[in-house]
């Protein structure tokens, strides 16, 4: 069992890593850090750098937890992504952030976190930056 | 020398259209500089329907500048993310993200940056003094000149590319094939038309062009993936240092000087003359090891050698009307387009459009460096365009391009045949480039063997004995037979040497 966080480097993604960091050490589980970009394009922003994840390498380390990152590219939707790697792992928590967002840009856009809440087959917690 | 002529080349490049081509030609450059897969080559032949509506000096300008620039723009990527855009930029990988991660990226580009501008800058000087000497000692050349010359091009840049040297012949001679198609210059006789009227002038160099290298590159390159996305790289302070400036000075001038000559041979170019300036310069080092770990004559030997092969790659296509290597062959087929009379006579008959030409390099590097090194942020962002995105919007483009020149729906056919041949060509390890330049020479050849055979009545043992002419049918021979003597020689060699071992145990 782990505690699974989707994470991007954003305000977001920094609030569900630090609420999967305190989950996972409460639950005293390995924590999986998923920042998966979407493939094709050789750069993308949602792409952690070097020093970001040795930062939260660091964190994890004073935290006592476990911490594996998996940056590989998805294709397809991230939230289908998500739930992937959460059956794959037998996840017990997906971590994930949520921005606000306007009805008619969830109308146009989508909303990868509301799929997650729905589709998951396993607790969520969705936390706010 | 009579420097006239030159000087009004300056007064053509600094019209305000000739600086606006130049200017969208180097930015075009980096682009695709950057963006990996897709080359200048490809760039150049997707854009040749466009020079059509332009005047000859501007078209050729901006080509150009599309040329020099990818050669800037291919730098960016390799250093920062290890991903080179371009050919000639493979080796500029291994010290200059070697620096980038020991968080010297901005001294890897700003090496990289001098270094081409001083490589293209020389280049573009002894280009200016060397043209046209060759042209006058060209203005000489008779039929049976051209024929040697057009062979030993062909071999040349069969057996000097990158790839298999057999594989690279076989390309070559289905371009010399493909050159035979349609009506002959002296017969009038139809030969491989097979009633086709589309057929009966030969096909076009434009659709296999921009099939062979744009469509067929877009096709191979969506099937690539791309394993690892990166993070957007950022970069710091780009000025190097005085003490790095010195340490890779005399890299830059000999990177300079070997990338010149390397450029002006045929299938020479700029990706063999970075390959051997890289391993001239870790030759030469007197601490070698520090090669592949951020040195930074390791960026800038091969940097400023491929400019300046870009840059003399010109000399051959603008002196003799022979293209050096694949990209030079689609700058050529631009130029046929426009109806410039190609060869020797260029420099006297069109001095306005050489000049033009080899002066807008000068505005063309400047424009580089003033460039490269504010806006690399910018161009590393251009990277985020998925090829799924990008590759439809270029089809496209390319389809309705070649439609545009003859208003035929033939063309576009002749178009998806040669991409989808480039692509398989690709995908097994074929090079496009020997056949376009065999087929942009074949005709060529063609034409001056029978009319030097008419010459000699039929006599061919007649080019052996014309001096220049016999000098390069003794060039293609060396060439043609020392490689495979060679590897004849050394199999045999380790093969008695297996035998003897074996008879020792």
């Amino acid at each position: 069992m782990t505690v699974l966080v989707g994470y991007v480097p954003t305000a977001e993604g920094e609030a569900a890593f630090a609420a999967a960091l305190e989950e996972a050490s409460r639950r005293s589980e390995p924590l999986l850090l998923l920042n998966s970009p979407r493939g094709g394009a050789a750069v993308s922003s949602d792409v952690a750098d070097d020093a970001a994840v040795a930062l939260m390498a660091d964190r994890a380390r004073e935290g006592g937890v476990a911490l594996e990152v998996r940056q590989s590219p998805h294709s397809g939707e991230i939230a289908d992504e998500v739930l992937r790697v959460a059956q794959e792992t037998d996840a017990s928590v997906i971590v994930i952030g949520m921005r606000k967002r306007s009805p008619v840009g969830k109308l146009l856009m989508g909303s990868s976190a509301q799929r997650i809440l729905l589709d998951a087959d396993r607790p969520v917690l969705a936390v706010k930056p | 020398m009579d420097l006239a002529p030159v000087l009004d080349g300056f007064s053509v490049v600094l019209e305000p259209t000739n600086l606006l081509y130049c200017l969208i030609g180097v930015v075009v450059g980096m682009l695709v500089g950057v963006l990996p897969g897709l080359g200048p080559a490809a760039t150049i032949a997707i854009l040749l329907p466009i020079t059509l509506g332009l005047d000859a000096v501007t078209a050729v300008i901006m080509l150009a500048g599309i040329f020099y620039g990818a050669q800037y723009g291919g730098t960016i990527t390799s250093v920062l993310l290890r991903l080179p855009g371009e050919a000639s930029s493979v080796v500029t990988v291994f010290d200059g993200h070697a620096l980038a991660r020991q968080g010297k990226a901005g001294t890897a580009l700003g090496i990289a940056a001098i270094g081409s501008f001083i490589g293209g800058t020389i280049s573009i000087i002894a280009l200016t003094f060397l043209a046209p000497l060759v042209a006058s000692f060209a203005i000489d050349f008779g039929p049976p000149e051209y024929t040697a010359l057009a062979l030993v091009g062909i071999l040349l840049v069969s057996t000097v590319s990158s790839g298999s040297r057999l594989k690279a012949l076989v390309a070559a001679g289905v371009g010399l094939l493909l050159a035979t198609v349609g009506r002959d210059m002296f017969t009038g006789g139809e030969r491989f038309t097979f009633g086709n009227l589309n057929l009966a002038d030969g096909l076009d160099f434009v659709p296999i062009a921009m099939g062979l290298f744009g469509l067929g590159e877009i096709l191979y390159n969506l099937e690539e993936r791309h394993t690892r996305v990166h993070a957007p790289a950022k970069v710091g302070n780009v000025w190097p240092s005085r003490a790095d400036l010195k340490q890779s000075s005399g890299a830059i001038g000999r990177g300079s000087v070997l990338g010149f000559f390397l450029g002006i041979l045929p299938g020479g170019g700029a990706t063999l003359s970075s390959l051997a300036a890289y391993a001239f310069e870790k030759k030469r080092s007197k601490t070698p090891e520090r090669f592949g770990r951020g040195a930074v004559e390791g960026v800038a030997a091969p940097e400023s050698a491929n400019n300046a092969a870009a840059t003399s790659s010109f000399i051959p296509l603008l002196t003799l009307g022979i293209p050096a290597n694949g990209t030079m062959a689609v700058i050529l087929g631009a130029l046929l387009l426009q109806g410039v009379p190609v060869g020797p006579g260029l420099v006297n008959q069109e001095p306005e459009l050489f000049w033009g030409v080899v002066n807008s390099m000068y505005i063309g590097n400047i424009l580089l460096l003033i460039m490269s090194i504010p806006l690399v942020g910018l161009f590393v962002r251009i990277l985020r365009v998925r090829p799924a995105i990008l590759a439809p919007i270029t089809v496209l483009i390319t389809l309705i391009g070649v439609y545009t020149v003859n208003n035929s729906v033939f063309d576009i056919v002749l178009v998806i045949v040669f991409g989808v041949l480039g692509y398989l060509m690709k995908k097994l390890g074929f090079d496009p480039g020997p056949l376009v330049l065999a087929f942009v020479l074949g005709s060529l050849l063609e034409d001056s063997l029978r009319r030097s055979l008419i010459i000699f009545d039929g006599d061919a043992s007649q080019f052996f004995l014309r001096p220049i002419s016999g000098t390069l049918l003794v060039i293609f021979l060396l060439v043609a037979l020392v490689p495979p003597i060679r590897t004849a020689v050394t199999r045999r060699r380790t093969a008695s040497a297996d035998n003897r071992t074996k008879e020792l145990v």
